[in-house]
């Protein structure tokens, strides 16, 4: 019999923020179907040192989970400082299909400060806007 | 091929109005003036995931029918709804958002535009406590304090400190970016001003912080001239421009805003630090806001999203009334789609509220948490939703646009967007301020002419005529139901 290996998939604690990037500005104006939207809005920004933690390097996938549900991006180092605990997705449906829908009774979902937890996914694909729609809405 | 001056950009709320557009056999064919986004959209808009035929779903798959066939289907759905949501309306022109109000109240729904999940917050905080404020030049010519809080200008508004404020030399303000910027522009293509902007101008000749928090209060802090502090929860790239980056924690902004109101009146915090905030650094941007001639604070999503969102707003005009006492303050919040100020001044006029309108008692009432369509979504108690100008498939939380999809959905949009890919209907549209003109408004609230340069595809209308024959054809159906009932009676 072969020897079974359990390895606990390591998971790192952070806050989620999502907002703007000019990357996703620029996507949006081609289509919310084109090749530029898809790399600018299926992405997540990491701390260099939270990446090494999770032995994850750049351009690798990573799934992130909160309580709303699990989304898989591809992980990208963040290039302007460090920001440990802290990752960033920019506005689209992929952030959306995780970001906190608390609207506090103001009408304001709560897009900034989600926890949230991140692991290694290097096996699991980032699914194409068609395939997020698909799967969350049926169409 | 014709070029065509002093265009407006139709992409976000600064409304630059100095694109230079060169037009030949009815398509844009080069940009000038114009940033990396609004490249994207006077290039890119006629692209592959426009939509030529009005599209209605059969089957399961949306497929091309008539202009008429598809109005009628629309105004089926809206005449026969209970409690119709009508949302969008932020990247239109405000004689559209004018038809807008008129369907939404023919029909008894709610019409809601894009400010609920964006700068909501922000018009709850102005309703609370007022707001003192200013036009864009003013600032441009007079402020020699630039605070950008929570928001990122230079990826979500890139022109705006080019246009109105750090890097544009005003009449009474200097710049000290302009020799370098042309400089910059003298030497080398657009393309490499754009990289070297976007590596963060590593040449630039303001002092970089490199860590938040360390070394010391930068000197440049009380430096004379126009100064720019950036106040974030990370590293932007609008932070690597800045004379000091204050990096706060997450969701801290109320307390950050509340200390420096108490140091602005010359209060003693008993605290080592506010929001990750060492004292000795609040109390430096304190005493730089108060020796300011002329300070202004923009804020964006960083603040409404973040907790606390109105309150933060709030407390945030209330630091600028206070500043008001000691020197000149105004503040301003960084508007994001290109007509959303219009939305809200348009809904404003005709209904006396600014978003989150609701008709159906047959008169305007609103109520932020009940009558906002996140919050009717959420709670799932519409029949039946018009989506126009905007994309909520792919900008609202999941659980909304879960709701969203399980009723009738009509979209309006000259892109094959997210929620045009989820809708049951769909409009293609001209593209306001590419294809039809109009007016905008500015997030200062400054009217401004949108232009025509091309003409639509054949068979492409305006958002504005889709609206009123949905609203002439709700008004035939409604005729009859009630000739119907008459006659049954």
């Amino acid at each position: 019999m072969d020897k079974v290996i359990i390895m606990e998939q390591q998971k790192l604690h952070v806050t989620l923020l999502s907002g703007r990037t000019i990357e996703q500005g620029v996507g949006k104006e081609y289509g919310k179907a084109s090749h530029e939207y898809y790399n600018a809005c299926s992405m997540v920004y990491m701390d260099a040192d939270d990446m090494k933690k999770l032995g994850v390097k750049n351009n690798t996938n990573v799934l992130v989970t909160t309580p709303l549900g699990s989304v898989v991006l591809k992980a990208v180092k963040y290039p302007r400082a460090a920001t440990p605990g802290l990752i960033y997705i920019p506005y689209g449906p992929w952030a959306n299909a995780i970001c906190s829908d608390a609207t506090t009774n103001i009408g304001m979902p709560s897009f900034k400060g989600t926890p949230a937890e991140v692991e290694a996914a290097p096996d699991k694909e980032v699914l194409r806007i068609e395939e997020l729609l698909m799967s969350e809405f049926g169409r | 091929m014709q070029v065509i001056n002093s265009v407006t950009c139709p992409i976000c709320g600064c409304l630059c109005d100095d694109i230079e557009v060169s037009v030949e056999n009815n398509e844009v064919v080069k940009i000038k003036n114009g940033c990396a986004v609004c490249e994207a959209k006077f290039l890119g808009y006629k692209g592959e995931h426009r939509i030529h035929t009005p599209l209605m779903r059969k089957d399961g798959k949306l497929v091309p029918v008539s202009m008429d066939e598809a109005i009628h289907a629309a105004a089926e759905i809206l005449a026969n709804a209970n409690y119709p949501i009508l949302y969008g309306w932020s990247s239109t022109n405000s004689e559209a958002q004018r038809v807008g109000v008129e369907l939404t109240e023919e029909v008894g729904g709610v019409m809601d535009n894009t400010a609920v999940v964006c700068h909501g917050p922000s018009i709850l905080g102005v309703q609370e406590v007022g707001i003192p404020t200013a036009t864009l030049g003013q600032i441009r010519h007079r402020a020699d304090l630039v605070i950008y809080w929570g928001c990122d200008p230079w990826s979500a508004h890139p022109r705006h400190l080019e246009r109105y404020t750090s890097f544009t030399e005003g009449r009474f303000e200097r710049s000290e970016w302009t020799s370098y910027m042309q400089k910059l522009k003298a030497g080398a293509g657009k393309k490499k001003v754009n990289s070297a902007l976007r590596s963060g101008l590593a040449k630039g000749p303001a002092p970089k912080p490199t860590a938040c928090y360390v070394g010391g209060v930068p000197p440049a802090l009380s430096k004379g001239g126009r100064k720019l502090i950036v106040v974030d929860v990370r590293k932007s790239m609008t932070a690597e421009m800045a004379d000091f980056f204050m990096q706060v924690e997450p969701n801290s902004d109320y307390e950050v805003m509340q200390a420096l109101r108490a140091l602005v009146k010359d209060q003693e915090l008993d605290v080592d630090s506010v929001g990750g905030v060492p004292m000795e650094y609040l109390e430096a941007v304190a005493d730089a806001l108060v020796n300011c001639e002329f300070g202004v604070i923009f804020f964006g999503m960083g603040v409404t999203q973040s907790a606390g969102k109105f309150r933060n707003i709030e407390v945030a005009i209330q630091l600028t009334r206070d500043l008001n006492s000691r020197t000149k303050f105004m503040i301003m919040p960084m508007r994001g789609h290109f007509n959303v100020t219009g939305a809200d001044i348009v809904q404003a006029w005709q209904s006396g509220y600014p978003y989150g309108v609701d008709f159906s008692r047959g008169f305007p009432t609103y109520n932020p948490g009940e009558t906002t369509s996140t919050d009717i979504l959420l709670r799932d108690e519409l029949d039946a939703s018009l989506v126009i100008a905007a994309d909520p498939g792919a900008n609202f939380p999941k659980r909304a646009v879960q709701n969203m999809v399980k009723h009738p959905l009509i979209v309006i949009d000259p892109h094959l967007n997210a929620t045009a890919m989820l809708g049951d209907i769909v409009f293609p549209t001209a593209f306001v301020g590419i294809e039809v003109g109009g007016t905008a408004y500015r997030m200062d609230h400054v009217p401004i002419p949108l232009h025509k340069v091309v003409e639509p595809p054949e068979g492409v209308i305006s958002d504005e005529e889709i609206l009123k024959k949905i609203l002439e054809e709700v008004r035939i159906i409604k005729a009859q139901k009630a000739e119907e009932k008459e006659e049954a009676a």
